[in-house]
Formats: C-alpha cells, structure tokens, sequence
C-alpha cells in the first residue's frame, strides 16, 4: 500500500518481550509479514485496546510460541507446512479508518462486491430486515440496524467495539468456551485476532431480527483471524448468520477464525454459516486453509444450541462446530452439507459433551466429494458419567460424483453413563444413472438433473437454514457443481 | 385414415447390450399421428428394451438402422433433447428421487420443455392452475405433490404420477412402459382416462402391455407381437383377444409353420 511506513526493528524476543519500543507506524494500515510481540502490540495499538486485552493476547502469543510444533496433524488433510512468518496479520481495508457510521458511508466499492457475491447489503437490509456486520480483510466495516436492536437491548458490533464498550462481558466470556490454550489455531487467533463480532442478547429478549455477518479476505497474504463471541442471556433467542468469501488468489490464504457460543437458562442460539471461501483452481492451486474453531455451551438448564453449516469453499477445511451439554435438559444440534470439488480436502463433523441430565444431540452430516476431492466427517459424542439419560442421534450420508474422490466417515462414541441412548445412521451412494435418466426422459439437462439429486440430497439441512440463506445455499451448491458432469 | 407424414419410424434397428448380447432384432415400424400402437410379447421379448432405446436411455449399443422421429435421425441425440421434442416415456418402474419435491419437479420438467419450445416458463399461479386441472384427471392427491418425487408412493400412486406427468407435457409421442401392470380395477381406469384425455388425432402412442384387459378403455389401431427382439405379427384389435385366449406359444406355432 503506498502511505505504508514501517520500521522495523530487529528485536530480540527472549529479552525484550514485555518491553515495548513500539516503533511499527500506527497510522499504516498493513503490519509487516511475520508475528512476534511487536505485531501483537500494533494490532492492540491499532485497535486502542486497553491493556487487559493486550495482556490476554500475549498470554496466548506466549504459549503458542512456545508448541509453535504444535500444529495439528490427526485431520485427514494434507498440505504444504504453512510459513506463519509470511503471513499478514493485520490489514485494514482502505476506507476502514474512520469507521463508517451508515451503509452510505462504506466505500461504494465495498457495496458493489457484495452486490456481486449476489447479497445486496441495500436490498437485503431494507427486505429482510437483517442485521449485518461486515468484516472486510481485518475490520467490521459495516453494522446496519442498530437502533432497532439498541431498542431490544441487544448489543451486536464488531468485536473491536465490545471490547471497548463491554469490557465487562467480554472479560467474563472472552475464551470462556474456547481458551487460549485449546488448540493451536486457537491460540493463534488470541494472540492476533483483528475483529469479528459481538453479540449479547439480555434476558427473556428474542432478537427481532437475524444477524449477519460477511467475511472476506481482500489483501494478498494476509490471513484472516476472526473472533466471534455471542452470548444469549436467560430465556433469550437469536438467530445468527455468517457467510464467507475471498477473491481468486494464486497463493493459498489461511482463516483460521475463533467463535464462541454461550446460551444461559432457557436460552437459545442458532447460528448458522455459509462457506464460500475461495477453494482453489482446478489443478489445486490457490484457495483458503480453513482453520476454524467454534464450540458453544449450554451453561444453563434447558438451553439449546444449533449449528447449521454449508461448506462448498476453502481449499482445505478444518472446523468441527461443537456444542458441550452443561445444563440440564440442553439440546445441541449440528446439521451440515460439505460439499468438495477438484482438490478441495475437507475434514469436518462436530462434538458433542454431554454433561448435563436429559441433555440431547443431534448430527446430520451430508458430504458431498466430486473430482478429485476427499471429505471426512469426524465426529466425536462424548457422554460423562453425570449425563443420566442422555440421547444422541448421528446420520452420516455420503454421495460420491464420478469415481475419483473420497469420503470418510470417522465416528467416535463415548458413553460413561449406561443410561445413553446413541443412534448412528450412515450411508454412502452415488447419483443414481436411473435416475439422472428419468430427470432426462423428462426434458431436464443432465447438469441441472445432477443439482436437483444433490439439491434433494441436502434438503433435510437447507430446511434448517432461514429462507434467503436456503436459496443462496442452493445457488452456491450448483456453482461449486459445474463442470461436474459430462 | 389419411396417409400423413409418419412421425416416428423405425428400420432395420437392431440393439445389443454389453456382453454382445442382442436384444433387437431388426425392428420395423411405422406410427402415423393420431395412431395407437400396442406391443405386445412375452417377458424378455425386448418390448421394455424397445421404449427405452427410443428414448435414448443409456446402456444400449445401437448396432444398425435407423429411428426418424419427426423426419429426423435421432439416434445420436440427447435423452433430455428427444423429451423436449415431444418424446414421452411413462416408466414400468418410476424412480424414487429423494429430497426433489414433486410440485419442483413437475415445474422443472413442464418449462423445460417450455423453454425448448421458445415459450417462456410458466409463472406460479398459471403452473398451479394447469396442474390443478390435469390432476384431477387421474384423481392424484394434493398431499404427494408436497413429497418427494415417487418417494413412498403406493405402486398406484406411481403410476398415476407417471400418467400425470404425460397430461402435463402432452407430448407430440408417448411411450407406455407396462404402466397397467400391478393396478387395480379403479387405477387401470383412471390410468385409462388419463390416456384417452391426452389422445387426439395429432398425437401418438406407443402401449407396451402384458394384458388385454387395458385395452377394453383404449382403441388401439395396431396390435404388434414382438418375440425375440422381432415383430412377427401385427393386426388389428382382434388380434389381443386372440392372444388373450391362445396364447404365444399360438404366434410361435404359426411362424414355426410358415418357416
């Protein structure tokens, strides 16, 4: 970028750690390549953080520098070692410097590649009365619909905002279902998270509105580390939405985002995601390392959370949204589509931690695998001695396209309480000739008679999803498919 | 009758299956407009075999002749191109499509055609109106238009969809695959009035059929006998009544004795 000043200064870190000669250029909008204490201090000083906030980030730089070998290798993925020194961990999008207040104050550019991933923020906005918050490269450009949601109570802004303005909930919640030292993509956001969003919903509210958020990676070399926190206080209700895109780029990109799900007494959270991150050409080059954690809890009795995610982007993804079953009677849910072309590797599913008594989960897995592609659904059902009458119920569906890709179902089942019931249900097919056929006899192409099998094949989850979120699903199902048949 | 243009003919064609095995064995056949065609056999015959090539179902090799349908060779021509032509195929055994919602379907498939047709897709409301009267014709119920295609639908409940779909497109040329086998007295009869409903003077059909007994609601102007992958006799309706009471070893009998 060409108003980009950076000294840089060769620090030595066992020394010098705590000790800040903050000499990186606060008004440039990119940091250097490379993460180390000084990065982690121009991303708190960038944000205006105060120091609580810093201290956090540098407990978990410390601990992931120190298993920096930690990275896991059990995912049934493969890729070149990744260089976190190459990687860009900080950049603002140009117009980000005084924060919009309004749509009208985003950068007209902004809007028009929204318009062109076909979620028209204006038409959106006024339509469907939702809520979004926009995070470009590193910074949440955009939050629409405060005023209704101030007028309920809720609070939903960027996370650089929360930390600002509710310091109280996020120290409370912060790392509260994720630690720091949960894994090492983990610990990689603490240290140097750059926004993402927050939302808290008081007491017997229900959010009058769906949020939404939208990601994209815009620079070249920079990695995106999002953290996402919502908290649904006491019989409270909300509905989340977050979908995710990056431009076509030659050099893979790595996401590797924290979100945190915290459902109080009675309260429920359903959040669901939309993964469009760019998967690479056809000969596998390029794309995003989906590196992602999300976990909710059910802290109090009779919460429920659920999970509803359609996966077609990302070159390689990592994520297994979880839910840990505290409170008595909770329900976790988890139900996805992750559908792989090409070279794409996805190694996804979900856990669930029964805790509490007459606590419920269900998975429902579809995995679509074409091209090339591998898909893996891991799961784990963990059920601890103090859950009596524990249910869980899995189905695993599998559909294979052509005859060159993989799919993997890997389950694991723990039951330490014999009162459990566990239901597992697993199937793998191919699209049916007979059936592309009778589509055929009935003047539909052999393309569209493909989308409408595998469209029929992920309806159970679509249904999950809210209306405008099932037809861009759907859209998203038959780009990804192209080029599939023939 | 007239002598018009035919609008589907068959010469010389011969079929075989992987393995070499052949299943057609030099098929000649000319269908007028407005005509009904009945193909009658015993199993294995190549009846089912016959519908399926013409439809161009995969899995068949094509080994010589010829099928002109509307004054085109139509052999190397895509399934889904033949249907929007006008070709029509109601399926022995319609296939389940799990998750397709059968109203989707049926829109999906009637702008299809539509569209082939330089006509543009239907909206809601006139798609809802058309459906609304051709589903009365076969009786079938509101409820299995909201379920998935054929999915746990009763054998009756197939076959009426399969007979629903032929009113909705109304083909120039419709093929019946054994669609009367396995119904009931009151299913046979609506399977019957769908059919005569669609029938006119400028479309055809194609009825393959094991039994006379739909035929007694039908006015077919051909009876064929297809055996071993050959038509070795045609007549007109007398000639089921007959098959009826004699039955093929009758037709074999006489061949047998003419060769």
């Amino acid at each position: 970028m060409a108003n980009q000043k950076i000294i840089s200064r060769k620090t030595k870190l066992e020394n010098d750690q705590y000790k800040w000669g903050f000499e990186l250029d606060i008004d440039s909008e990119t940091a250097p390549k490379g993460i180390n204490p000084d990065i982690i201090k121009f991303i708190s000083k960038k944000k205006n953080e105060p120091e609580w906030m810093y201290e956090w980030r540098m407990k978990a730089y410390d601990h992931w520098i120190k298993k920096e070998d930690n990275e896991p290798s059990w995912a049934n993925i493969k890729y070149p070692k990744i260089n976190y020194q190459d990687i860009i961990y900080y950049a603002a999008p140009k117009s980000s410097d005084s924060a919009p207040k309004s749509l009208d104050e985003v950068d007209p550019e902004l809007i028009t590649a929204f318009n062109k991933l076909g979620i028209p923020l204006e038409e959106q906005k006024k339509l469907t009365g939702v809520a979004i918050d926009a995070v470009l490269d590193s910074v949440s450009v955009a939050t629409t619909y405060k005023d209704m949601l101030k007028k309920a109570g809720v609070i939903f802004c960027s996370m650089s905002e929360a930390i600002q303005e509710h310091p109280d909930l996020i120290k409370k919640y912060l790392g509260s279902v994720v630690p720091y030292s949960d894994n090492f993509f983990a610990t990689l956001n603490s240290a140097a998270f750059t926004d993402g969003s927050f939302v808290y919903v008081p007491p017997n509210v229900r959010c009058p509105i769906e949020l939404m958020t939208y990601f994209r990676i815009n620079q070249e070399g920079s990695g995106q580390f999002e953290r996402t926190l919502i908290i649904a206080d006491e019989g409270s209700y909300v509905s989340y939405l977050e979908g995710c895109t990056a431009p076509m780029r030659k050099t893979n990109q790595l996401h590797a985002a924290v979100v945190e799900l915290v459902a109080l007494k009675n309260a429920e959270i359903k959040y669901s995601t939309l993964q469009n991150w760019y998967p690479g050409n056809k000969d596998g080059e390029g794309g995003v390392y989906n590196f992602v954690t999300k976990r909710g809890i059910c802290k109090g009795n009779n919460s429920k959370i659920s999970w509803t995610q359609v996966e077609t982007g990302s070159a390689i993804t990592w994520k297994y949204p979880s839910v840990i079953l505290q409170g008595d009677n909770s329900v976790g849910e988890f139900y996805s589509v992750a559908l792989v072309n090409n070279f794409q590797q996805a190694d996804t599913g979900t856990k669930m931690i029964h805790i509490g008594k007459n606590t419920k989960s269900t998975i429902i897995a579809k995995g679509i695998s074409a091209g090339k592609a591998q898909n893996t659904y891991r799961g784990q059902v963990k059920v601890l001695p103090t859950a009596k009458n524990a249910k869980n119920f899995t189905q695993c569906d599998s559909l294979l396209i052509g005859d060159q890709c993989g799919a993997h179902t890997i389950p694991y089942i723990e039951v330490n309480n014999p009162t459990a019931q566990m239901g597992h249900e697993a199937t793998t097919s191919k699209v049916n000739d007979d059936q592309l056929f009778y589509l055929q006899q009935r003047g539909i192409s052999l393309e569209e008679a493909n989308y409408m099998i595998i469209n029929g094949f992920c309806r159970g989850i679509f249904k999950e999803l809210p209306f405008e979120f099932a037809m861009e699903a759907s859209q998203l199902l038959k780009v990804s498919l192209e080029g599939t048949v023939g | 009758m007239k002598k018009q243009n035919p609008l589907l003919e068959i010469k010389d064609l011969h079929v075989s299956v992987e393995d070499g095995i052949k299943i057609l064995n030099g098929i000649n056949l000319t269908i007028h407009p407005g005509e009904i065609h009945v193909i009658m056999g015993p199993n294995g015959s190549g009846k089912s075999t016959l519908a399926n090539v013409l439809s161009g179902r995969p899995g068949y090799n094509i080994d010589s002749g010829e099928i002109i349908f509307k004054g085109q060779n139509i052999i190397n021509q895509d399934p889904e191109i033949r249907a929007r032509n006008g070709m029509f195929l109601a399926f022995q055994y319609p296939m389940e499509l799990p998750g397709v919602r059968t109203w989707q379907f049926l829109k999906a498939s009637v702008d299809a055609v539509r569209l082939h047709n330089k006509l543009p897709e239907l909206k809601i409301k006139e798609f809802d109106k058309l459906l609304e009267e051709k589903k009365a014709i076969v009786e079938m119920d509101s409820e299995l238009l909201k379920r998935s295609v054929n999915e746990g639908f009763s054998g009756g409940e197939k076959k009426r969809n399969e007979i629903l779909q032929l009113c909705l497109l109304n083909p120039i040329f419709a093929m019946l695959d054994e669609t009367d086998s396995g119904l009931d007295i009151d299913a046979l009869q609506i399977v019957a009035k769908g059919v005569k409903d669609f029938h006119s003077n400028i479309n055809s059909v194609m009825l393959v059929t094991h039994y006379q007994r739909i035929l007694n609601h039908l006015s077919p102007n051909y009876i064929h006998v297809l055996i071993d992958g050959k038509i070795v006799k045609s007549g007109d309706k007398s000639l089921s009544l007959e098959l009826e009471s004699k039955g093929y070893e009758w037709i074999r009998e006489t061949i047998s004795k003419k060769s």
